[in-house]
């Protein structure tokens, strides 16, 4: 512990990762390890139903069968899944949650994070600036969920997964797992049988979310992974723009995170999904520590002319194994990835998208900007296909890639599948080094290295920036900067 | 207000300039002149303090300060500015975005409050108006998909909105057609007054046409070889450099 102590002083005196403290708080554990009774301790701390039990432990089951994936293109010594806690909560009274019975340390922990979480403090802000309610997961509990009762008014439901699987059964039943199997991959069926909380949202049919939905989730505990699980809705002619970010404390040993998020789009709806990303890095000398996000991410555009766009700005963890994707299933469907993936240090990040076009005219575009820093390795891995019904799929990839520095590596593996003769895929990918003769330009005019620096990235992804909504994007714009300090020179 | 004494410095353990001296007084301007490999690039680099350029004697001073310990940045904040011959193209960044950013860094630099957007505003308009130069072209990343001509232009522009005290042209007229170089030359005319000086490095003598300068130096295997009046570059584009390379 005086080992963590002393990294996190020493990175905080450093300015470098402002996220790496740690709440001290009174928590409830589940023994560690990974058996079948812990899965079944996890249910009945949360209270579940039969049935949810029962999925879980066939999740369990089918999971004991598999093999870790190997593909990416990242290295890591095994994990072991025994030696890790699979359930911690901040303990808390009994009865329902209400924003005065939140513990006061969390509180101020949301505070210090900049999340806003009590609704006067959002509604304090600036006249007219747009407002957003909050869904915060506190390791593997989410603690409150801020402006329900209006977004109940609109008849938008947004409460935690536990929540929705004791007040809307009919609804998690239907949805749940229709998007991610729970045998779809390795990390899905560990997340299927163990997985904590996470964010439930349904929009009815032909509502518009009446303002910005998003979750912060904050990994606290030591030794512990967190397994959230969010499950987004958009009934026929809904729309909801959903932004999630993430931050954990500095610590020596890795944490696994594997998160399962589902959409399911359909007839004319739209789901904007938007992600900020700063998960522990890990130390950027010995690259010890950090998380590994091994993140399943996929949506379901199941009705006609219905649309997903994801957006992402993937700065910390030490590992990062995610491709957002979108089955385009409805006729006229669209998918939309735009990302930003920056690595420094020694992280490491596999991370692309998916499009399957399955259905008639349906069309995807893909931005892709990796920045690679340090002695860190960026991968972009995306794959575009067409099945023999989506006649007339449309797709446009571009992925550009920035090299600052010698010693960093950026790859890119495109798979592109046309199964019929009517489809027009584009795919356009650059690399380059960030120029010396760029930053000495700069810099004559007045700039200083690390200003000159953060122009010249923030220019290279701006394509990507402008997907965020307004006042993320200016976060996302400040932690481009932070995550890039002291990468040249 | 800018003095040179005795400079010597490498490129790659390659010394290129060989103790040169030169005094540049405010309200002047100054040309150097000299064949190809003399060294020219190589003075306005070290002058503004590009990597890879290294001093390895004499001394560098404006208005007595020394400029040779200071970054590329320091001395942008106190006045110096070049103006490249080969423009970089900074993609995704807005001209007046860089340009607003780089004043808002000197001012910071020099304990001055940054400047308001509708003053920013004001000036770059005015600007762009005196060079002839489209706003619009202002709002697109700056120097991606410019001519030749386009590039230099917009060179002075942000001297014209960065207001230095001491200004090196290097090589401004190359790639100009007739009518640009004329723009360029009101621009750079525009800028001369009692307190800011001018070093204007040029291959021929077309440029002094436009820019009369006050003294016209030869530069010649890393020294300055000869100094004269407006006279001598005439006299260098009839017989050429050859007297001087051999000289040197």
């Amino acid at each position: 512990m005086a080992a963590v102590k002393q990294t996190v002083e020493h990175v905080a005196s450093l300015e470098k990762y402002k996220h790496g403290f740690v709440t001290d708080i009174e928590q409830d554990f589940a023994p560690k390890g990974l058996n079948a009774d812990i899965v079944r301790f996890i249910s009945a701390k949360k209270d579940e139903p039969e049935w949810m039990l029962a999925w879980r432990l066939d999740a369990f089951e089918r999971w004991l069968a598999m093999e870790e994936p190997d593909w990416a293109k990242v290295s890591f010594p095994r994990i072991d899944y025994q030696d890790s806690y699979y359930y911690a909560a901040p303990k808390k009274k009994e009865g329902p949650k209400s924003l005065d019975e939140v513990d006061p340390d969390l509180l101020e922990t949301y505070k210090k994070l900049g999340i806003p979480l009590r609704e006067q403090e959002v509604l304090a802000g600036v006249e007219g600036a747009p407002r957003y309610a909050v869904d915060a997961v506190f390791d593997s509990v989410s603690v409150v969920t801020t402006f329900k009762k209006e977004l109940a008014q609109a008849g938008v439901i947004f409460c935690s997964m536990s929540e929705a699987i004791r007040e809307h059964p009919e609804l998690v039943r239907r949805y749940l797992g229709s998007v991610v199997p729970v045998s779809d991959n390795y990390f899905a069926c560990l997340n299927a049988a163990v997985f904590s909380d996470g964010s439930f949202v349904y929009v009815p049919p032909g509502v518009r979310c009446p303002m910005e939905l998003s979750t912060y989730f904050r990994i606290n505990a030591e030794n512990s992974g967190q397994f959230e699980r969010t499950l987004i809705i958009a009934d026929k002619g809904a729309y909801v723009s959903y932004l999630e970010g993430c931050t954990a404390p500095m610590r020596d040993e890795n944490q696994l995170h594997a998160a399962v998020v589902e959409l399911v789009v359909l007839d004319d709806a739209e789901i904007k999904y938007s992600t900020v990303q700063n998960w522990y890095p890990g130390d950027p000398e010995t690259g010890k520590g950090g998380i590994y996000n091994f993140v399943t991410k996929r949506a379901d555009c199941r009705g006609d002319r219905s649309k997903v766009s994801w957006t992402q700005v993937e700065t910390g963890s030490s590992i990062t194994w995610k491709y957002p994707s979108c089955v385009l299933r409805g006729n006229e469907s669209s998918g939309e990835f735009y990302s930003i993936a920056i690595t420094n240090g020694r992280q490491q990040a596999d991370t692309g998208t998916k499009m399957i076009h399955l259905g008639a005219n349906t069309r995807s575009r893909i931005i892709s900007k990796g920045i690679s820093a340090g002695r860190s390795s960026n991968t972009y891995r995306g794959l575009v296909s067409a099945h023999p019904k989506a006649k007339g799929a449309r797709n446009f990839t571009q992925c550009d890639s920035l090299l600052i520095g010698k010693h960093c590596a950026a790859h890119t593996v495109p798979y592109i599948e046309a199964r019929n003769g009517q489809s027009k895929f584009e795919h356009e990918a650059t690399t380059t080094r960030l120029s010396e003769d760029q930053l000495f330009y700069a810099m004559q005019r007045g700039l200083s290295q690390e200003e000159a620096v953060q122009l010249l990235v923030n220019g290279f992804v701006k394509d990507v920036l402008q997907e965020l909504p307004m006042e993320f994007a200016v976060e996302a714009q400040k932690l481009v900067a932070i995550s890039l300090e002291g990468s040249v020179g | 207000m800018l003095s040179v004494s005795n400079l010597h410095a490498a490129v790659e353990d390659k010394e290129i300039l060989k103790g040169l001296s030169l005094e540049v007084p405010a309200g002047e301007v100054h040309a150097i002149m000299g064949p190809n490999g003399a060294g020219k690039s190589t003075l306005s680099y070290v002058l503004t303090g590009r990597s890879g350029y290294e001093v390895t004697a004499g001394k560098v001073t404006l208005e007595g300060e020394d400029l040779l310990a200071l970054e590329p940045n320091e001395r942008a904040a106190k006045g110096v500015f070049l103006s490249f011959q080969y423009p970089l193209e900074i993609p995704g960044v807005p001209a007046l975005t860089f340009i607003r950013t780089a004043l808002n860094a000197q001012r910071k630099a020099r304990g001055e409050p940054e400047v308001t957007a509708p003053e920013f505003l004001k000036l770059a308009r005015a600007k762009a108006a005196e060079l002839k130069i489209d706003f619009d072209m202002l709002k697109r990343a700056l120097n991606v998909g410019f001519s030749g001509g386009e590039k230099k232009r917009m060179e002075i522009f942000q001297m014209a909105m960065l207001s230095p005290r001491f200004l090196i042209l290097d090589e401004t007229d190359s790639g100009l057609d007739i009518d640009a170089l004329r723009i360029v030359a009101d621009g750079v005319n525009a800028l001369r007054s009692p307190d800011r000086a001018m070093l204007v490095i040029t291959h021929y003598q077309r440029l002094l046409d436009y820019i009369k300068p006050d003294k016209v130096h030869v530069l010649a295997g890393g020294r300055i070889v000869a100094t004269g009046g407006p006279d001598l570059a005439l006299e260098l584009e009839r017989e050429g450099y050859d007297k001087y390379a051999r000289a040197a």
